[in-house]
C-alpha cells in the first residue's frame, strides 16, 4: 500500500529538484524548461494523491488541466528558445546579461 | 452526482469577448489592409462592450455558476470593466508605434484580446481550476507578447526571462493549490473558506496558503519577487510595457482578492505578516533603486515595484476597506502608467526609441504639452494632492492607520518621500535641461503619432488631474465592489 506521505515526499523532492535546477543551471535554456515541466508534474503527483487519498475526483480532473497547459507553457517556451536563437545565435543562459541594473 | 446546467447568462462578459475575439480573428485574416483599421476598432468596440456588460449587468448579489467554479458578483464587475478599459486604452496607443517598426499585425490585438479574456476568467474565479486557467490564459498571451518584436535582442531576453520566472511562480501557486486542495477536499474557494473558518490545526492550509503567496507576489511584481519586472519593462516593446502595466495589474489584484481573500481569508491573521514583508521590502527596494536609473522605462518598472509595495499595504490591512483601497491604487496606477508609456510610445519614431530619461532633455520647449502631461504624471505618481494618486495613496494609509498598522504607515509615507526624489528629476529633466548640440537638429521633427492617439495621450493626462479633482465615483465604485 502506497500511503499518501510516500506521494508527498516524492512530489516535494520533484518540485525541490525542478526549483533548485533553475536556479544552479547556468547552461543551457532547455534545462530550464526541462525544470518547468518538473515542477508541473511534481504538484500531479501531489493532486492524485490527495485525490486518492480523500476519494474526491475533482484533483485528478485539475491534473488534467495542467497537463494541457504544461504542453501549451513548453510550446511558447520553444518559441521563445527559437526567438532567443535566432537573435543571438545561442541559448547560453549566462548570456542573458544585455539588461543590468 | 446529478448534472446541473449552468447558468450562461451569468458569463456574458466572457462569452461576449470570445466571440468578439474570434470574429476579430476571421476579419483580420481577411484583411489587407496594412494600418489594420478594421482589426484595430474592432478590437476597441470589443472591449467597450465588455467593459458596459460587466458593469451593467449583475450588481449586488453574489451568484456562482458552473457547479462552483464561477462567481457573478459586484467585485467581478467592477475589475472586469477595469480590464477591458485599461485594455483598450493600453491598445489605443500601440498603431503608431507598431506600424513603422513592422509589426503592426492582427496577432498582438488577438494576444491582448486573450489575454484579456484570461483576465475576465480570473475576477470571476470562484474555484482553484478557474483561477489557474484565467491565469495561465493570461501569462502565456503575454510571454507571447513580449516576445512580439522578433529581430529585438533585448526583446527576446526579456521574454525569456519573464517566461522562466513567470512559469515557476506559476509552479509555485499550484504547489501551494494542491496543498490547499489536500487540506480542504475542496476546489471551490467558498467551501476552502469554510473549512479554514473551523479548522484546529491549519499547518498544510498554512503551507499552501505561503505558497499562493509567493506566486500572487510574483505576478504583481512586488519585491523580493521582483526580478522580472525590470528587464521585461525595460525589454518588451514600449506598447507591450504599456499593456503589461495597466490590466494585468489588476489581475493580479483580482487573484490576490479571490484566492487570498474569497479562499484563505479567515487565516488573514497568519498572512498579514508575510504581507507586511513583501509591503517593506517592494516599498524599499522599489524607490531606492529606482533613484539610480538612467532608462526611463527601467524607472517606471522600479516605480512600479514600489506601487505593488503600497498596493500590498492595502492589503496588510485586511479589512474591506484596505482591500477596496487596494484596488483604488491598482486602477489609478494603471491609468498613471498607461499616461507614462504612452508619451514614450508617442515621442518614439521610426529609428528612434524614447526611452532613457536623457531622451526627455529639453521636452518642455519641444512640445509643451507632452511635458504637460509628464508633469501630471510624475506629479500624480509622486501622491501630490490635485491628482489621482494623492488619494489612491491617502486611502491605502487610511486604512492601514484604521487596522492599527501605524508604524508601516510611516514607512510609506517616507518611501513616498524617496519617490519624489526621482519622479521630480525627470521633471527637471523636462523642464530645466538643455538637449545636447547636434541631438537639437535630430530631434526636431514631430513625433510619428497621428492626432487621434496625441487626443488619447491628452485625455489619459487629463484623466489623471480630473479623477484626481472628482475621485468619488471611482472610489464609490470600488468600494461598492467590496461590498461597502
Amino acid at each position: 500500500m502506497i500511503e499518501l506521505s510516500d506521494f508527498l515526499i516524492l512530489g516535494a523532492l520533484l518540485f525541490s529538484l525542478g526549483v533548485a535546477g533553475i536556479f544552479l543551471n547556468r547552461k543551457n535554456v532547455i534545462l530550464l524548461l526541462m525544470c518547468i515541466e518538473l515542477i508541473l508534474l511534481a504538484v500531479n503527483i501531489n493532486f492524485i494523491g490527495f485525490s486518492a487519498y480523500l476519494e474526491d475526483l475533482a484533483g485528478q480532473i485539475f491534473v488534467f488541466f495542467i497537463l494541457t497547459v504544461a504542453a501549451a507553457e513548453a510550446a511558447i517556451g520553444l518559441a521563445i528558445v527559437v526567438v532567443l536563437f535566432r537573435s543571438r545565435g545561442d541559448i547560453n543562459v549566462a548570456a542573458l546579461d544585455a539588461m543590468r541594473g | 452526482m446529478s448534472f446541473e446546467m449552468p447558468q450562461f447568462s451569468l458569463a456574458l462578459p466572457e462569452m461576449w469577448l470570445l466571440a468578439a475575439t474570434c470574429g476579430v480573428l476571421l476579419v483580420d485574416l481577411f484583411s489587407r489592409d496594412p494600418q489594420r483599421t478594421l482589426t484595430f476598432y474592432l478590437t476597441q468596440f470589443s472591449l467597450l462592450v465588455t467593459a458596459a456588460i460587466a458593469l451593467g449587468s449583475h450588481w449586488g448579489i453574489a451568484e456562482i455558476t458552473f457547479s462552483g467554479h464561477y462567481v457573478a458578483d459586484s467585485l467581478s464587475g467592477v475589475l472586469k470593466a477595469a480590464v477591458a478599459l485599461l485594455a483598450a486604452l493600453a491598445l489605443a496607443y500601440t498603431r503608431p508605434y507598431l506600424r513603422p517598426r513592422g509589426l503592426l499585425q492582427g496577432e498582438f490585438y488577438l494576444l491582448a484580446l486573450f489575454a484579456t479574456q484570461g483576465m475576465l476568467v480570473i475576477a470571476s474565479g470562484g474555484s482553484l481550476l478557474s483561477l489557474y486557467m484565467g491565469l495561465e490564459l493570461l501569462s502565456l498571451s503575454l510571454y507571447a507578447l513580449v516576445a512580439y518584436h522578433r529581430d529585438s535582442r533585448q526583446a527576446a531576453e526579456a521574454a525569456m526571462k519573464y517566461f522562466v520566472l513567470g512559469a515557476l511562480a506559476s509552479g509555485i501557486l499550484l504547489y501551494g493549490m494542491s496543498m490547499v486542495y489536500g487540506a480542504t477536499a475542496s476546489l471551490e474557494l467558498a467551501r476552502i473558506a469554510e473549512v479554514a473558518a473551523q479548522t484546529d490545526d491549519p499547518l498544510l492550509l498554512l503551507f499552501g496558503m505561503t505558497f499562493m503567496l509567493v506566486g500572487v507576489a510574483f505576478k504583481l511584481g512586488a519585491a523580493p519577487f521582483h526580478a522580472w519586472v525590470p528587464d521585461v519593462y525595460q525589454g518588451a516593446p514600449t506598447p507591450v510595457t504599456l499593456f503589461l502595466s495597466t490590466a494585468p495589474k489588476v489581475a493580479a489584484v483580482a487573484l490576490f482578492l479571490r484566492l487570498l481573500v474569497d479562499g484563505l481569508g479567515p487565516l488573514h491573521d497568519q498572512l498579514q505578516p508575510m504581507l507586511l514583508l513583501l509591503a517593506v521590502v517592494s516599498l524599499l527596494l522599489g524607490n531606492l533603486a529606482a533613484i539610480v536609473q538612467t532608462n526611463f522605462k527601467r524607472l517606471l518598472a522600479y516605480s512600479a515595484i514600489a506601487h505593488a509595495g503600497f498596493i500590498m499595504v492595502g492589503f496588510s490591512a485586511g479589512t474591506d476597506a484596505g482591500h477596496a483601497a487596494a484596488l483604488f491604487y491598482t486602477i489609478a496606477y494603471g491609468i498613471m502608467a498607461a499616461a507614462a508609456f504612452g508619451l514614450l510610445t508617442v515621442l518614439s519614431r521610426s529609428g528612434f526609441e524614447a526611452e532613457e530619461i536623457a531622451d526627455l532633455r529639453g521636452l518642455n520647449e519641444r512640445h509643451p504639452v507632452y511635458a504637460g502631461v509628464l508633469l501630471l504624471v510624475m506629479v500624480s505618481m509622486t501622491g501630490i494632492p490635485g491628482t489621482i494618486g494623492f488619494y489612491a495613496k491617502y486611502l491605502v494609509l487610511k486604512s492601514a492607520v484604521e487596522a492599527g498598522l501605524i508604524p508601516l504607515a510611516i514607512l510609506a509615507v517616507v518611501a513616498a518621500v524617496i519617490g519624489a526624489f526621482y519622479y521630480l528629476r525627470v521633471l527637471k529633466v523636462a523642464y530645466f535641461d538643455r538637449p545636447a548640440e547636434g541631438e537639437q537638429s535630430a530631434e526636431l521633427p514631430r513625433p510619428g503619432a497621428s492626432a487621434a492617439v496625441r487626443g488619447v495621450l491628452l485625455v489619459n493626462g487629463a484623466a489623471v488631474l480630473v479623477l484626481g479633482i472628482f475621485p468619488e465615483r471611482l472610489i464609490a465604485l470600488c468600494q461598492a465592489a467590496l461590498g461597502l
